[in-house]
C-alpha cells in the first residue's frame, strides 16, 4: 500500500512539475496545486498506513495510527486550499490588467 | 504564569490585526490603534527580553501537552533579540506610514495585513516545532501576499504573481521535506530532531534532508541561485511595504537555517558548512554585480539585500562562537539598515518624482536633511567604523580568517566596498551636482522621523557594541552548545 501511494504522490508530483514549466499562467497554478496534492499524499504515506487501528498510544497497544500526519495534512490542505483560490483571482487580475497570461511576456523593464 | 509571556508578541499583532479589518474605512481609529499596537507589543517585546536576560529562557507548552507530543514556543536569547528587533522595525513603519500610506491603502486593508505580517515574523522566531515553522512561513507569506499587490498596478500584478508562484514552490517542498525528515526521525519538535539526529550522526539521508531545508531557506532568503525573483518584486510595491520586506521577510530564512543548521543538523560540518561558505560568497558576489547593474534607485537597494544575506550565510558557514554572534549582530543592524535605506529611498523617489536615477540631481538644496541621512545609512550599510555594520562584518570575517576562509573572507571585503560604490552613486547622482529638474513632493517630515530613529539605532549599535557585544555573545553560546537548547525544551 506505501508503494502504490508512493507511486501515485510520484505522479502527482512529475505532473506537477510538468505543469509549472508550462507558460501559460493558469496551467502553473494548476501545477501548484498538483504538487501540494502529492505533497500531502507523501505525508500521509510517511506516517505509515495502518488500517483499522486507532490513534492512541497506549502501553500495550502494539498497532496504532500515528495522528501527526493526519494534524499535519489538514494544516498544510486548509493553507493550500487558501493560496491557491488566492492565486487564481491574483492570476485573472494578472491577465486583465496585462492583457496577456503568457509568463514570457510578463517581463518587464528596469526603469518603470 | 510566565511561560504565557511568549506568546503576546505573536497574539498581539495578530488580535489587533484581525480586529482592524474591521474599521477599515475608520482612518483615524485605524492609525490610532496602530500605534497604541506597536508601542504595547515593543513593551512587551522590551520586558520579554529583559526577563529571558536574567531569569533564562522561556518555553510555553501549548494547550499544556508537554514538550515532545505538543507545539511548543519557545523564547530564547536569540528569539527575543530577533523579537525585538521586529518590533522596533514595527514601530518605525507605523510612523513611516504616516507618510506613505494613503486613504485607499487602509481601505484596502493595509494596517490589518501589516500586522499579520508581523504577527507572522514573531510566530517563526518563537517557535520551537518545524512543522509550526511552516505554518508560520504562511501565515506571513500571506500577509505579504495582500501587501505586495496593494495598490493594483500592472506591474505589481506581473511581479507578484512571480513572488507568490515561487514562495508556494518552496513551501511545498518546506512540507515535503518535513514529511521526509518526519518519517526518518519520527519527530518534528526541533529539540527532540536535535537529540535524535545526533544520536544517529546525520547519516547520509538525513545530509540529504539537511540540504533540501537548506534549498528551502535560501529561496525565502534569496541566496545563489535562488535570488531572482527578489529584487524586481521587492520594488513594485509602496516603499513601506518593500522597507517591511526587506527587513523581516528575507531575514526569517536566514534566522531558520541559522537556527536549523545550528541546532539540528550540525553534525558533517565538512559537508554542509562548507558549501554554504561558498553559497555565501557567490551570492555577495551577485548582489553587488546587480547593485551596480541598475540606475533604478530602488532596485539597487534591493539589490543590496544580498550581499547582506551573504554575509549572514559567511558567518553560519564558518560555524564559530565568534561568527555566529557576528551573524546575529550583521542580523540585528541589517534589519535595521535595510528598512532605513528603503525608508529613504521611497522618499527620494517621491521627491523626484522618478526612481531613476540619471533623472535626478542637485536634491541636497531641496532637501538637505534627507540627503545627509541618505549618506550616513550608505556608510552604515557598507561597514564604515565606528557605525554598526563594521562590528557585524569585522566580526564576520575575523571568524572566517580563524578559519582559514581566506578567498570568502577576501570576497567580503571586496564586496563592501563595492556596496559603498553603488550606495554613494545615489548619493552623488541624487543630491550632488545641479538641480535637473524641480521636486514633485515635499519630504514629509514623518518619514524622515522613522528614518531617523532606525539610523539612530544602527549607531547606537556600532558605537556602542561594548555593551551590546555580551547578549549577542550570550545568545551565539547558546546556539553552539544545542544541548542546552534541547534540555531546557524537554526538561531533562
Amino acid at each position: 500500500m506505501e508503494i502504490l501511494m508512493s507511486i501515485l504522490a510520484g505522479t502527482l508530483f512529475a505532473a506537477g512539475v510538468y505543469l509549472i514549466l508550462q507558460k501559460q499562467l493558469l496551467k502553473i497554478v494548476l501545477g501548484t496545486a498538483l504538487l501540494s496534492h502529492g505533497a500531502h499524499l507523501f505525508i500521509l504515506t510517511m506516517g505509515k498506513l495502518n488500517r483499522g487501528a486507532p490513534p492512541i498510544l497506549e502501553k500495550g497497544i502494539k498497532i496504532y495510527t500515528d495522528p501527526l500526519p493526519q494534524a499535519l495534512i489538514l494544516t498544510s490542505i486548509v493553507i493550500s486550499f487558501g493560496v491557491t483560490s488566492f492565486l487564481l483571482v491574483l492570476a485573472y487580475r494578472t491577465y486583465q490588467s496585462n492583457k496577456t497570461d503568457m509568463m514570457d511576456q510578463l517581463r518587464g523593464t528596469d526603469d518603470e | 504564569m510566565m511561560s504565557n509571556l511568549v506568546f503576546l508578541p505573536i497574539f498581539i499583532p495578530l488580535f489587533f490585526g484581525v480586529l482592524l479589518v474591521f474599521f477599515n474605512k475608520k482612518r483615524k481609529f485605524t492609525i490610532t490603534t496602530s500605534f497604541f499596537v506597536v508601542l504595547l507589543s515593543l513593551g512587551i517585546s522590551i520586558f520579554l527580553t529583559y526577563y529571558v536576560f536574567t531569569d533564562g529562557p522561556l518555553v510555553l507548552e501549548t494547550g499544556g501537552w508537554s514538550a515532545p507530543y505538543g507545539i511548543v514556543l519557545v523564547a530564547d536569547q536569540l528569539s527575543v533579540i530577533m523579537i525585538l528587533a521586529v518590533n522596533i522595525i514595527a514601530a518605525a513603519a507605523a510612523i513611516f506610514a504616516l507618510t506613505s500610506v494613503t486613504e485607499k491603502m487602509i481601505h484596502h486593508y493595509f494596517y490589518p495585513l501589516f500586522f499579520l505580517l508581523i504577527a507572522g515574523v514573531s510566530g517563526a522566531f518563537l517557535t520551537g516545532d518545524l512543522f509550526n515553522l511552516f505554518v508560520f512561513f504562511e501565515v506571513l507569506l500571506m500577509a505579504s501576499y495582500g501587501l505586495i499587490i496593494i495598490g493594483g498596478s500592472k506591474h505589481q500584478f506581473r511581479e507578484s504573481v512571480k513572488y507568490i508562484l515561487l514562495n508556494l514552490f518552496s513551501s511545498i517542498l518546506f512540507v515535503t521535506t518535513v514529511a521526509f525528515l518526519y518519517s526518518v526521525v519520527g519527530t518534528v519538535n526541533m529539540a527532540q530532531l536535535g537529540e535524535r539526529v545526533a544520536e544517529v550522526e546525520q547519516q547520509g539521508i538525513l545530509t540529504g534532508i539537511a540540504i533540501l531545508l537548506f534549498i528551502v531557506f535560501a529561496t525565502k532568503g534569496a541566496l545563489f541561485p535562488l535570488y531572482f525573483w527578489l529584487p524586481k518584486s521587492y520594488i513594485v510595491p509602496s516603499p513601506i511595504v518593500s522597507a517591511l520586506f526587506g527587513a523581516l521577510l528575507t531575514k526569517v530564512g536566514v534566522y531558520s537555517m541559522l537556527r536549523v543548521f545550528t541546532l539540528i543538523f550540525s553534525h558533517k560540518l565538512e559537508l554542509t558548512h562548507t558549501f554554504f561558505i561558498w553559497v555565501a560568497t557567490l551570492t555577495m558576489i551577485i548582489g553587488v554585480i546587480g547593485a551596480l547593474s541598475t540606475s533604478n534607485v530602488k532596485l539597487i537597494i534591493a539589490y543590496n539585500i544580498m550581499p547582506a544575506i551573504g554575509f549572514m550565510l559567511l558567518g553560519i558557514g564558518t560555524f564559530s562562537a565568534e561568527s555566529i554572534a557576528g551573524t546575529i549582530y550583521y542580523l540585528v543592524h541589517d534589519m535595521a539598515i535595510k528598512a532605513a535605506l528603503f525608508f529613504l529611498v521611497g522618499l527620494l523617489a517621491w521627491h523626484a518624482g522618478t526612481s531613476n536615477l540619471q533623472k535626478m540631481g542637485g536634491y541636497i538644496k531641496t532637501a538637505p536633511l534627507m540627503g545627509w541621512m541618505f549618506f550616513i545609512a550608505s556608510l552604515v550599510l557598507a561597514g564604515i567604523p565606528p557605525f554598526s555594520g563594521f562590528i557585524g562584518k569585522y566580526l564576520l570575517l575575523r571568524g572566517a580568517m580563524d578559519e582559514g576562509h581566506y578567498i570568502a573572507a577576501g570576497v567580503g571585503l571586496l564586496s563592501s566596498l563595492l556596496i559603498l560604490f553603488s550606495v554613494i552613486r545615489i548619493f552623488i547622482g541624487a543630491f550632488w551636482g545641479e538641480l535637473k529638474e524641480d521636486p514633485q513632493q515635499k519630504v514629509k517630515s514623518s518619514g524622515l522621523t522613522a528614518s531617523a530613529i532606525l539610523l539612530a539605532i544602527s549607531i547606537v549599535l556600532g558605537v556602542g557594541a561594548e555593551w551590546f557585544y555580551p547578549y549577542i555573545q550570550a545568545a551565539a553560546d547558546s546556539l553552539i552548545d544545542p544541548q542546552i537548547y534541547i534540555d531546557f525544551v524537554l526538561k531533562e
